[in-house]
């Protein structure tokens, strides 16, 4: 158990790292590398390479929003095996409807409770 | 001093004036908050699978992402998060967290503009084109992974 937290660290941290370098490197806004590490995590799931990686990286990978691509595609493709093409439309947002419901629920909740501190 | 001058004048007073953000610091707090980050999510997971035995492995991770989103949400909402960014970088931007951030901000920062045109507009700024492209790209996946399967 003890070494899933030493991969977690160490690959969540590389993964992390490589935004950094893209920041640096490119002047990349925050929307593009989301936009990129989602895509990224898109194709590993497409060409069954995400598994393997988070079979040890575990939460390494799958916390980075990389790990939200690789559910979308794991969604769509999951469902696409028990329901047919109908699955490539709802298997994706299916498997990350959770995330997606929680950060907009929060963002709600919270833009209720708290005041902008930019000013 | 004709248009260009200035622009010019302009260019280099802009970038003299920026905030530098050295390579090297930045890379290594970018590694090791996002690490940590990770680190804290595996640990959540941990405690879920050992309080909740009965929970399945994939709903366990669900709940310990819900768990990182609502804590990256409040942190933005207290003003914690952005220190962290500014601080980590791409250590705060790329893990799940970041993705919250990115709604949670905007959505505090212009609700003075209204709760509709606001709040429910701006928080899908960043969120939007991440979404976006998360489902058109399963879409496609999934629509080849239909087409392979017929032969």
């Amino acid at each position: 158990m003890g070494i899933d937290f030493l991969w977690a660290f160490l690959i969540g941290g590389a993964i992390c790292m490589l935004g950094q370098v893209l920041i640096i490197t490119t002047k990349i806004t925050s929307a593009r590398i989301l936009v990129t590490f989602v895509l990224i995590g898109v194709v590993l799931q497409a060409f069954g390479l995400f598994e393997p990686i988070s079979g040890f990286a575990k939460a390494g990978v799958n916390v980075p929003i990389i790990g939200f691509g690789a559910s979308l595609a794991k969604g769509a493709m999951g469902a696409v095996k028990s329901v047919g093409l109908l699955g490539a439309f709802t298997g994706g947002l299916q498997a990350t409807a959770g995330g997606i419901a929680a950060a907009v629920g929060f963002a709600f909740l919270f833009s209720l409770i708290f005041k902008s501190r930019t000013k | 001093m004709n248009n260009n001058q200035r622009n010019e004048a302009y260019n280099q007073y802009v970038e003299a004036r920026i905030p530098r953000t050295k390579p090297w610091p930045s890379l290594f707090n970018s590694f090791w908050v996002g690490g940590v980050i990770c680190l804290l999510g595996q640990a959540i997971d941990t405690l879920i699978l050992y309080w909740f035995p009965s929970i399945s492995e994939q709903n366990a991770w669900a709940w310990t992402l819900i768990v990182l989103i609502f804590l990256a949400s409040f942190l933005t909402g207290v003003g914690v998060y952005d220190k962290i960014g500014k601080f980590a970088g791409g250590g705060s931007i790329v893990p799940i967290t970041g993705f919250s951030n990115s709604i949670s901000s905007p959505a505090i920062e212009f609700k003075h503009e209204g709760i509709i045109y606001g709040t429910c507009v701006k928080m899908f700024t960043i969120a939007g084109p991440v979404i976006v492209v998360g489902v058109v790209a399963s879409v496609v996946v999934g629509i080849i992974y239909w087409i392979i399967g017929l032969f």
